[in-house]
C-alpha cells in the first residue's frame, strides 16, 4: 500500500518533468536554430509568409504591459478593498461580502473574455479611445484587473487577520487614531503576505489566456498605443494554435517555453516571498525559548 | 495471539530510551504483578509516560526514537521479529490523557477494535459493544443513544467510552496515561472505581500526577526522576516509608 | 497627518464599492443579457440547423469524469503519503511541493501546448476528450494534493494514537479514521477542482480541438466544452449563443461552489454530530 501512496507522490515530479521535457527539446532547438537574440528580440512575426520570421518581441512587451497595467488596476483597487473589508466596513457585512468574492473568484475567465467583449471594448472604443479602437491593452487590462480582484481581496485580508491585534491596540493605547493604527501599522505589518498576493496576480495576469485573447485585437504589432490591436504571449499560442504546421507550430512551443520561463522566475519569487513570512515568526518563537 | 494467554505480568531489563541523542530513560529494570494497579509517579519530563509508552510499542511511531533492553509481557519479548505489533496493541489498550473519541458514533467506536480483527457479524458487534460498554459503567448513559456521535458525550464520558472502546478488544494489559488529567472530580472518581473492578482481569499500569490518586488505586507504586527509576514497591510503603531521601522530597511536595 | 489617513479611508471605502460593483456588474451582465437568448434549440436541439451546445454539455461532462478519475485517487494517495508516511518533513516532501506548486503556478495555455505535444502529436491520438481529459487532471492535480493535505493534516494525533493503540494497521486508521474524519475538507476541494475543470477553456483549444457541432463518439473523438463553446460563438459571429451558454455556464459554476460548502456542511454534521 505504501508502494502506492509513494507512486502516487511522485507522480506530480514526474508531470512537471514531462512538461518540462517535452516543451524544452521542442521548443530550445527552434530557439536556437531562429537565433535567441532574433527570436526573444525580433520585431517580425509572420510565420506563414513566404520568407518566415519569427520574433517575438511584441508579445512580450504586450504581455508585460498588460500584466502590469492589470496589476496596477487589480492591485490599487483590490488592496484598499481589502483594508475596507477589514476595517472600514459595517462588521455584519463583512462575512457576506466576502463569500460574494469568494464566489466570484470561481467565475470563468472566458465568462470575463465574453463581458469585456461586449461591455469593456465598446465602452472604451465610444468614450476613451482617441483613435476610437476598443481593442488592446487597456480593454485586456480592465478586464484581467476585474479578474484578479477577488484573489487579490482574499489573500490581502488573509495577511491582514493574521496580524496580531496587539499590535493595532498597542498603536491605539499610543493615541494614534483608527486610521493612523491601520494604515501605519497593521498594513506595514502584513507587507509580506500582501507582496506574496501580488506575486500570485501577476502570475494569473501573464498567464491568463481566454479573457486576454477576447479583448485584446490579435495583431502581432508592436505595442505604441494603449488602443491598438496587439497580442500577447498566451494570446500568441492559442490563436497560432488553428494553424499548426512545422515550424509555426514549432514556433509557438518556443513562445510557451519563454512563457513557461516567465512563470518560473514567478514561482521561485512567490515561494521566497512565503519563506521570509514564514520565518519570521519563527525566529521570535526561538528567541522566547532561549530565554 | 494464543501466545499472550497465560499470566500477564510485565518485566522490563537494562531499559533505556534515546530521542536522538538525548537519553530519555536511564537502565530502568521493574517487573509489574498481573491483575494489580501499578502507578507511575514523578515530575513532569522525567520519562514515566515514555517509558509507559513502550508496553504497547507506541513509541516505534515516534520519529528518532531508539529503545534498548529486554521487554515482556506474559514471557512474550514484545519487540521479537515474530511479534505482531497489532496484535500486541489489541492485547495491551491504552488510554490517552485526553479522551480522544472517533468522530463516529459510540457503538462504531465501541466496534471499531473488534471488526479490525474481523467481527462482522452484528449479534456477536452488538454483544461486544453491550458487554464493553458495561465493564465501563457507561452503558446505563449510553443505551439509548448508541448511533449518536460520540463527540456530542461530555468529557467523563468520553474518557470512559475510551476506555470502553479499549475494552472491547479484550486486552490483558491495560496503559493509562494520566487518565483523568483532563477531568472534574465526579467523573474521575468513577474512573477509579472502574479500575477497581478491571483489575480483577485485568492488569493496569497508570500514570498519574495525582499522588492521591496514587494512594487511593495503586497496589504498587514506582516513582520516577529525570529518567530513572528511583524507587518501586508496594503503594503504602513508597508513601509511608520511602527508602530514597528524592522520593520522600517529591511525596512531601517539596520539589516536582 | 490626520487628515491624509482620513481621505485614505475614503479611498478604501470607494475601492470596495468599486469592486462590489464591476464584479457583480460582470454576473449581472451575463445574467440579464444571456438569460432571454435561451433557448430549447441552443440548449438541446442537434446542431444540424442552429447552433447547440448539447455536445458541449456531454463533452465537458466527459472532462470532469477524465479528470477526476485520474486526479482525484493520485492527488489524495499522494498528500496521504506526504503526511501520514513522512510526516510532512524531509526532503522528497520538499521536491513534491515545489512540484506542486510550480505545476500550479503553469499558465493553463501552457499546459494546453503540453497536451497537444503528448496527446495530440506524440501519442497520434489527434484532437480527443481523453487527451484534453488528461491534461486538465494534471491541471488540477496540485490543488486536490494541497488541499488533501492540509485536510489531513487537521486530523488530530489523537485519533491516529487512539486507533493504532487498538491493534488497527496504518493502512486501517487511515482509511477507517483519519480519512474519515477530514472528509468534509476533501470533498469540498474535490468539487472545486471539479470547478476549474468546468472554467477551463485555454488548454481545450489545443487537446480537444473546438469540434462544436458534434457529441463526441468516443472519448477518442474531438469535441468541445462549455466553457470553449463561449468562445467560439463570441469569436465566430454568434453573440446571442455566447451570451446564453454563459448563463448556463456560470449557473454550472455556481451551483458547484454551493454544492461544495453545502455537501461539506453536511460530511461535517454526520462525522462529527451536532456537537462541537
Amino acid at each position: 500500500m505504501r508502494g502506492v501512496f509513494l507512486f502516487s507522490a511522485v507522480f506530480s515530479i514526474l508531470a512537471l518533468a514531462t512538461i518540462t521535457v517535452f516543451l524544452f527539446v521542442s521548443g530550445v532547438p527552434f530557439i536556437a536554430k531562429t537565433g535567441f537574440a532574433e527570436f526573444v528580440f525580433g520585431s517580425n512575426w509572420a510565420p506563414l509568409a513566404d520568407n518566415p520570421s519569427y520574433g517575438i518581441f511584441p508579445m512580450i512587451v504586450a504581455s508585460l504591459y498588460v500584466t502590469a497595467l492589470s496589476v496596477i488596476i487589480g492591485v490599487g483597487i483590490g488592496l484598499f478593498t481589502s483594508i475596507a473589508l477589514y476595517k472600514f466596513c459595517p462588521k455584519r457585512l463583512v462575512s457576506p461580502i466576502r463569500q460574494m468574492i469568494n464566489l466570484l473568484a470561481g467565475i470563468p475567465s472566458v465568462i470575463f473574455g465574453l463581458f469585456g467583449m461586449t461591455v469593456i471594448v465598446p465602452f472604451v472604443r465610444d468614450y476613451i479611445s482617441p483613435t476610437g479602437v476598443g481593442y488592446g491593452i487597456l480593454s485586456a487590462s480592465i478586464v484581467l484587473g476585474i479578474m484578479i480582484l477577488p484573489t487579490i481581496v482574499s489573500v490581502s485580508l488573509d495577511s491582514l487577520n493574521s496580524v496580531p491585534s496587539s499590535y493595532y491596540e498597542g498603536a491605539l493605547a499610543l493615541g494614534a487614531t483608527k486610521e493612523i493604527a491601520t494604515f501605519k501599522v497593521m498594513v506595514p505589518s502584513a507587507k509580506s503576505g500582501i507582496l506574496a498576493g501580488v506575486v500570485l496576480a501577476i502570475g494569473r495576469a501573464i498567464g491568463e489566456t481566454m479573457a486576454v485573447i477576447m479583448v485584446i485585437g490579435g495583431s502581432p504589432e508592436m505595442p505604441e498605443s494603449l488602443f491598438q490591436s496587439v497580442r500577447t504571449l498566451t494570446s500568441n499560442i492559442a490563436m497560432g494554435a488553428l494553424e499548426l504546421s512545422g515550424d509555426a507550430l514549432s514556433a509557438l512551443i518556443s513562445t510557451g517555453v519563454v512563457l513557461f520561463v516567465f512563470t518560473l522566475i514567478l514561482n521561485v519569487s512567490f515561494s521566497l516571498l512565503k519563506k521570509e513570512k514564514a520565518d519570521k515568526p519563527k525566529k521570535k518563537e526561538k528567541r522566547g525559548v532561549s530565554k | 495471539m494464543n501466545e499472550f494467554i497465560g499470566n500477564m505480568d510485565i518485566t522490563a531489563k537494562n531499559c533505556n530510551l534515546f530521542y536522538g541523542d538525548f537519553q530519555a530513560l536511564k537502565n530502568i529494570n521493574i517487573e509489574i504483578p498481573e491483575k494489580q494497579v501499578t502507578a507511575f509517579i514523578g515530575p513532569s519530563g522525567c520519562g514515566k509516560s515514555t517509558f509507559l509508552k513502550i508496553f504497547n510499542r507506541m513509541n516505534d511511531l515516534v520519529e528518532g526514537c531508539r529503545i534498548e533492553g529486554d521487554f515482556r509481557i506474559g514471557g512474550i519479548d514484545i519487540f521479537d521479529k515474530e511479534t505482531d505489533v497489532n496484535l500486541l496493541r489489541k492485547n495491551v489498550g491504552m488510554v490517552f490523557q485526553k479522551p480522544n473519541p472517533f468522530p463516529m458514533s459510540i457503538y462504531d467506536n465501541i466496534a471499531f477494535a473488534p471488526r479490525t480483527f474481523g467481527i462482522t457479524k452484528k449479534s456477536e458487534l452488538d454483544e461486544i459493544v453491550e458487554k464493553s460498554l458495561r465493564r465501563a459503567s457507561i452503558w446505563d448513559e449510553v443505551k439509548d443513544r448508541l448511533r449518536k456521535n460520540a463527540l456530542g458525550m461530555s468529557g467523563g464520558q468520553q474518557q470512559r467510552l475510551c476506555i470502553a472502546r479499549s475494552l472491547a478488544a479484550s486486552p490483558k494489559v491495560l496503559l493509562m496515561d494520566e487518565p483523568t488529567s483532563a477531568l472534574d472530580p465526579i467523573s474521575t472518581g468513577k474512573i477509579e472505581e472502574l479500575m477497581e473492578d478491571l483489575k480483577k482481569d485485568i492488569t493496569i499500569v497508570i500514570v498519574t500526577h495525582n499522588m492521591q490518586q496514587a494512594t487511593r488505586i495503586a497496589d504498587r507504586t514506582a516513582f520516577f526522576l529525570l529518567g530513572e527509576l528511583i524507587e518501586y514497591g508496594n503503594t503504602d510503603d513508597i508513601f509511608t516509608s520511602p527508602k530514597d531521601e528524592r522520593t520522600e522530597r517529591y511525596i512531601t511536595g517539596r520539589f516536582g | 497627518m490626520k487628515k491624509l489617513y482620513s481621505i485614505l479611508k475614503y479611498a478604501c471605502i470607494i475601492a470596495l464599492t468599486v469592486s462590489l460593483i464591476s464584479l457583480i456588474a460582470v454576473v449581472a451582465y451575463v445574467l440579464i443579457n444571456g438569460v432571454s437568448k435561451l433557448s430549447f434549440d441552443l440548449l438541446f436541439g442537434d446542431y444540424s440547423a442552429s447552433p447547440s451546445i448539447f455536445p458541449a454539455f456531454i463533452g465537458t461532462l466527459q472532462l470532469v469524469g477524465i479528470a477526476s478519475i485520474i486526479a482525484v485517487p493520485i492527488g489524495i494517495a499522494s498528500a496521504i503519503f506526504l503526511v501520514e508516511y513522512t510526516g510532512n518533513k524531509g526532503r522528497f516532501v520538499k521536491i513534491v511541493q515545489v512540484a506542486t506548486e510550480t505545476l500550479a503556478g503553469i499558465p493553463s495555455i501552457v499546459y494546453g501546448l503540453f497536451g497537444y505535444l503528448i496527446f495530440v502529436v506524440a501519442f497520434g491520438w489527434g484532437y480527443s476528450m481523453l487527451g484534453g481529459g488528461i491534461t486538465l487532471a494534471i491541471m488540477i492535480l496540485p490543488t486536490i494534493v494541497r488541499s488533501t493535505q492540509e485536510s489531513l493534516l487537521s486530523v488530530q494525533d489523537g485519533l491516529r494514537e487512539g486507533s493504532y493503540a487498538l491493534g488497527a494497521s496504518k493502512v486501517r486508521t487511515i482509511f477507517k479514521i483519519v480519512l474519515p474524519s477530514c472528509a468534509s475538507g476533501i470533498v469540498t476541494s474535490i468539487i472545486l477542482a471539479i470547478g476549474r475543470v468546468v472554467s477551463e477553456s485555454a488548454v481545450l483549444i489545443l487537446t480537444v480541438g473546438m469540434v462544436v457541432n458534434k457529441v463526441p463518439e468516443t472519448l477518442m473523438s474531438p469535441g468541445t466544452s462549455l466553457a470553449l463553446d463561449i468562445y467560439y460563438f463570441a469569436s465566430h459571429g454568434y453573440p446571442n449563443e455566447a451570451s446564453a451558454t454563459a448563463v448556463v455556464l456560470l449557473v454550472f459554476v455556481v451551483f458547484l461552489n454551493l454544492l461544495a460548502s453545502f455537501i461539506g456542511k453536511m460530511i461535517k454534521k454526520s462525522t462529527y454530530g451536532d456537537a462541537k
